[in-house]
């Protein structure tokens, strides 16, 4: 004889089915993105995303598209995270070497405050051009969950390299420097 | 007398910047605007993220407005303006009433509403005596009181 389940049992399967949902969504909306890992580990070079934010500071905006032509080392970095300090002067530097060379470093401000981050900019006098993300759309474009992130576009605007951490000079020496070789 | 009355005048001067200086900086507390809003970072409420460097940059950008005297409204204003609407806990402070800030009160309630309902319904279902079982009749009660026989049961 056929067993008729009663509507309580039901509805129990039915919301904790409902409850596992949510949860699978949540964790598979958390995450993060590693597609240019991916294609750079086979050897493929992906577009970068679009970015245009603000400019640090007031002035405009500025999109990753204006630089186009150039090997952009596209670092996302905030005031408070330690190793974005250690990482600050060598970035200067490379930027200093890059600029006559077709290159630019291009900082991205991540959910910072302005007045702390101008800050961290005097401090370690950098002069190498400020983008803000304030919400973290850029975060969210590029798949960064963690600070500083690092992504070398070549002169076609694709992702030739990433680091996840802070950049040392090895990094940039194997990453950059055969990029601006090329003209 | 008059020295007195004096006294009382320049007493009455002498605290009379200070009262309308308190009577015109709105008050807050850090502690008051932390559960309001998130660590953008960590994604928890500032106040639940008690170590992260990021929480602690942002509690000293809020203790910085409130000292010099933001409102409560004000400091979140300027919360938004570093951080963007995400940095709101709090559905419907951006100020859209959009359908989803009515949504995020509704669903919890009528989850609640729900849930009681089920467990109340289970309830008594539960404490219910069962009804005894008709005995079966005719051909079927035969052949059960033969099954019965015949297993000794």
């Amino acid at each position: 004889m056929r067993r008729v389940l009663s509507p309580v049992p039901i509805a129990v399967i039915c919301v904790l089915g409902a409850l596992i949902a949510l949860l699978a969504y949540g964790l598979a909306q958390n995450e993060p993105d590693r597609g240019v890992d991916e294609a750079l580990a086979r050897g493929e070079r992906e577009p970068a995303p679009s970015l245009e934010l603000p400019k640090l500071g007031g002035g405009g905006s500025a999109s990753l598209a204006d630089y186009r032509g150039q090997v952009v080392v596209l670092n996302f970095w905030a005031s408070w995270c330690k190793p974005c300090k250690d990482e600050s002067p060598l970035l200067e530097r490379w930027h200093r070497r890059m600029r006559d060379r077709g290159g630019t470093v291009l900082g991205v401000d991540m959910l910072d405050v302005t007045g702390s981050a101008q800050e961290f900019i005097d401090e370690y006098d950098l002069t190498y051009p400020m983008l803000k993300d304030k919400d973290g759309e850029g975060l969210e474009r590029f798949g960064v969950v963690q600070y500083p992130e690092t992504f070398v576009i070549d002169r076609q605007g694709r992702i030739a390299a990433v680091q996840r951490g802070p950049v040392d000079d090895d990094f940039m020496q194997r990453s950059v420097a055969p990029l601006l070789a090329r003209s | 007398m008059r020295r007195a009355a004096l006294t009382l005048a320049a007493l009455a001067l002498a605290l009379a910047p200070t009262t309308a200086v308190a009577q015109d900086c709105p008050k807050t507390t850090l502690g008051d605007i932390e559960d309001e809003v998130m660590c953008p970072v960590c994604g928890t409420p500032l106040g639940l993220a008690s170590e992260a460097p990021q929480a602690q940059d942002e509690r000293a950008y809020i203790q910085q407005l409130i000292d010099r005297c933001k409102s409560k409204d004000e400091v979140k204003r300027a919360l938004v303006a570093e951080y963007g609407e995400n940095v709101l806990a709090l559905p419907g402070d951006e100020g859209d009433d959009d359908l989803g800030d009515v949504l995020v009160y509704v669903i919890p309630a009528l989850g609640i509403v729900l849930a009681a309902g089920g467990i109340a319904f289970a309830v008594v279902r539960w404490r219910r005596p069962e009804a005894p079982g008709r005995p079966l009749a005719g051909a079927d009660g035969a052949r059960l009181d033969d099954d019965m026989e015949r297993y000794d049961l």
